[in-house]
């Protein structure tokens, strides 16, 4: 009934390549779209924003980042958050040093910035694999936030060696601070999100996407039909690190307003990215966006239906959420170890053929 | 996306909630992760004594006081979603216990014209009520406490500690690197040597810090140590027979539970605070017949008397003399943010009155006023003594360099100010 492909023609390659070659596929696509920037702008408040939707935009930036090099290159990295720190840190030096330039350019560049402090300690990847390349990656979150703790240049010699996001616009419209309106953080965020899943998609779609997971197969294989593991690798590694290092610049100046690294660039949140991606589903731009959302929601969802609908003590709620959303990834990748993904994509295929599966 | 409609429609029904004529204090509480045995006993303290409050005196001025707990275990992420889930109930004042936290909430409290009292921790030069109008830390804030163990030296060493050598073992973070500034200022002014040895979150591993200070023999250690690093730093110096007497810790390295574990080996461990400890307060006996007699304790209802119930006991204390100064200001028994910050910025705390709440010699007497957000900053001793497993005072509340600490914080609010385009307010 849904999802069906009859009486869908295609009369030009162009129609024939399109991301969502299903026209319910398609309109489900541009509804959501439509949701997002139509409709959740005029009803949110300063809660589901702070609370709710900038962790999880944010935090699906960073899945797809992360995504691409675990999923789609298959070169495991524990330094998500030492390189969200990196896009942090760049984002505070250019949004102090620059204080006129527009917020979205300095969030790209501390992409970029990323990107590039991300090729250099993916160079190892080059000789490692698996295990090892997770070592040197792990290697790199330590010794980032180290660097970012110890050196006062990077927050700009303050007393507490905390960086604060100053009040920066977009257009005359502030993005960062405390006064920004809660809809034009959540746009802000929105926007790149976009952006990011848009190029992530086609990246992933087209002759780089395929080089990559050839890679990922079977490098030697790869290496035998003429892909060139040096460009694959690194690419993958200054994609994934623009990515990261956007959805840190974010997370520190749109979402938080004030980091400490060891405390929120910390190991913690290299494992809690690598979680949303492997529950969301490696390989998947969908999967990101579920991860994000199932690992963002989660605790909120059970700690309001738990402090506030059942008025129970706060720390036994805490601990609660720990044994549950424990569980629950344990339960997930047993029943379904490709992720949310492809829970999705079973549910597609299902609805297919409803309401006559046979 | 499905998934999170659902849940925005759910969680847009259960926001949607009454509005309560009470006086909502939020308390941003952690009992669980690394910090929570620091963060139990001060969550029971603020509990119990708005509890207090409602039995024995039926609310502030007649108006129940409601405590809203919202757990964040330390964390910032979720220490803002603790605060916009609340700050909406109508929350009075804002006390998150984390340096963390409060370094994110000083800009959206001010915007949202909600008070937040940082007691003893946060943003040392919050203390300047010029820059900052809806931050307070008195009684006491880090530097005093930095100025306050430097002062108790000289006094133990009449007046003269140059060349002495004094090691900062401190917690590698916002909160440990306060008082750094402080002491680096102290130590030129005074001539001891100043060695620092930074501790990374949470703590366990001092094994190659306390080894150095093996080695060079420092003749005060002294400790910014907070959650598990104070129980594994009073046990590493006693390993290394590091004479306790010599080591002293600030008011958030000085619990029970960071000395007990060390047992006898940890006698005479100090630590400097801004409110007296123990239980011998008539208040407490208020505290038997009116909260733990009813059952309406908070947490378990083992931690009366302990270092940090009292602590939360004294923040929750503040808070509802800073309700009743808005009460009578403005007149009007049901308050709002705005009022409340008006009452906190015209509190005077004197002796009669802490006597009159069965509370005498609690904390020192102090007021607050428009420019001076911190109050005077005079802090005491205390010392621990493993045989009756007790904190006692061994010394009153003195004052502190308040010629160093007041350049300190003209200096530090002077750079928020321009940094955040902030302009001076009380001329």
């Amino acid at each position: 009934m849904f999802y069906r492909e009859a009486g869908d023609f295609k009369l030009s390659y162009v129609e024939d390549s399109q991301t969502f070659p299903i026209r319910f596929d398609r309109y489900r696509y541009f509804a959501v779209l439509a949701v997002a920037y139509g409709v959740i702008p005029f009803f949110v408040n300063d809660y589901w924003v702070n609370a709710i939707l900038l962790p999880f935009l944010i935090y699906a930036i960073a899945a797809i980042g992360l995504n691409i090099l675990v999923g789609y290159c298959g070169q495991v990295s524990l330094g998500t958050g030492g390189f969200m720190a990196v896009g942090a840190y760049a984002c505070y030096k250019l949004m102090t040093a620059f204080p006129d330039v527009s917020m979205f350019i300095h969030v790209l560049l501390a992409g970029g910035v990323t990107a590039l402090v991300c090729v250099l300690f993916g160079l190892p990847s080059l000789r490692i694999k698996g295990f090892y390349l997770a070592v040197a990656t792990l290697a790199a979150q330590f010794f980032l936030v180290w660097l970012f703790n110890r050196v006062p240049w990077f927050y700009n010699y303050s007393a507490s060696g905390q960086i604060n996001a100053p009040e920066r616009d977009v257009f005359g419209i502030l993005v960062t601070g405390p006064n920004a309106p809660a809809w034009a953080t959540y746009m802000f965020c929105l926007i790149f999100l976009t952006f990011c899943a848009v190029i992530a998609r086609n990246l992933t779609r087209g002759t780089q996407g395929r080089t990559w997971m050839a890679i990922r197969d079977m490098d030697i294989a790869a290496e035998i039909i003429g892909v060139s593991p040096l460009k694959a690798k690194m690419t993958a590694f200054a994609v994934s690190g623009f990515f990261v290092g956007i959805s840190g610049a974010l997370f520190f100046s749109v979402y938080l307003g004030a980091v400490e690294v060891g405390e929120v660039f910390g190991i913690n949140k290299s494992f809690l990215v690598l979680f949303m991606v492997i529950i969301g589903g490696l390989g998947s731009i969908f999967g990101s966006f579920a991860g994000a959302a199932f690992l963002v929601l989660l605790p909120v969802v059970l700690k309001v239906v738990g402090v506030d609908m059942l008025g129970w003590p706060t720390d036994i709620v805490a601990h609660f959420q720990l044994v549950i959303v424990g569980a629950l990834i344990v339960t997930f990748l047993i029943l379904e170890p490709h992720g949310l993904a492809q829970l999705w994509r079973v549910a597609k295929e299902k609805l297919r053929l409803w309401p006559f599966p046979h | 996306m499905k998934l999170k409609l659902t849940t925005l429609a759910l969680g847009a029904l259960m926001m949607a909630g009454p509005a309560m004529a009470d006086l909502v204090f939020p308390d941003l509480s952690y009992r669980t992760g690394p910090y929570a045995a620091g963060g139990i006993p001060f969550s029971d303290g603020y509990n119990d004594y708005f509890t207090l409050i409602n039995e024995r005196d039926g609310g502030i001025g007649g108006i129940k006081a409601r405590v809203v707990e919202c757990e964040t275990g330390y964390n910032t992420e979720k220490g803002v979603e603790c605060y916009e889930s609340t700050k909406g109930e109508g929350a009075l004042i804002y006390q998150p216990l984390s340096t963390g936290i409060t370094y994110q909430l000083i800009p959206k409290v001010t915007a949202d014209g909600i008070p937040l009292h940082t007691m003893g921790y946060g943003r040392t030069s919050a203390a300047n009520g010029k820059v900052f109008s809806n931050v307070f830390n008195y009684p006491a804030n880090y530097w005093d406490g930095a100025s306050g163990v430097i002062n108790y030296l000289l006094e133990e060493n009449t007046g003269d500690i140059k060349g002495k050598k004094v090691a900062l073992v401190y917690h590698n973070s916002a909160y440990g690197k306060e008082p750094i500034r402080t002491l680096e200022e102290l130590s030129k002014k005074h001539g001891f040597e100043l060695s620092l040895l930074p501790v990374d979150h949470p703590g366990q591993e001092q094994k190659s810090q306390w080894l150095q200070i093996r080695r060079d023999r420092p003749d005060y250690v002294v400790m910014w140590g907070w959650g598990v690093m104070n129980q594994v730093g009073v046990q590493e110096a006693a390993n290394i027979r590091f004479p306790m007497e010599n080591f002293i810790g600030v008011w958030w390295s000085g619990a029970e539970h960071d000395v007990i574990p060390a047992g006898a080996k940890a006698d005479g461990y100090k630590a400097i605070t801004f409110h007296n400890v123990g239980r011998d307060f008539p208040v407490f006996d208020d505290v038997q017949t009116y909260v733990v007699d009813k059952g309406l304790a908070a947490g378990a209802g083992d931690q009366i008397g302990n270092v940090l119930y009292n602590r939360g006991f004294y923040a929750a204390m503040l808070a509802v003399e800073a309700a009743k100064k808005a009460q009578e200001i403005h007149g009007v028994a049901d308050i709002n943010p705005a009022m409340m910050r008006d009452g906190m910025e015209a509190l005077e705390i004197t002796q009669e009155i802490m006597t009159e709440l069965g509370m005498p010699s609690f904390g020192p007497s102090f007021s607050v006023s428009c420019e001076n957000h911190g109050g005077p900053g005079l802090v005491g001793m205390t010392q621990w003594d493993a045989e009756t497993q007790t904190w006692s005072m061994i010394s009153g509340f003195n004052p502190t360099d308040s010629e160093v600490i007041g350049a300190l914080v003209a200096e530090d609010s002077a750079a928020y100010a321009a940094e955040a385009n902030i302009e001076e307010r009380c001329n």
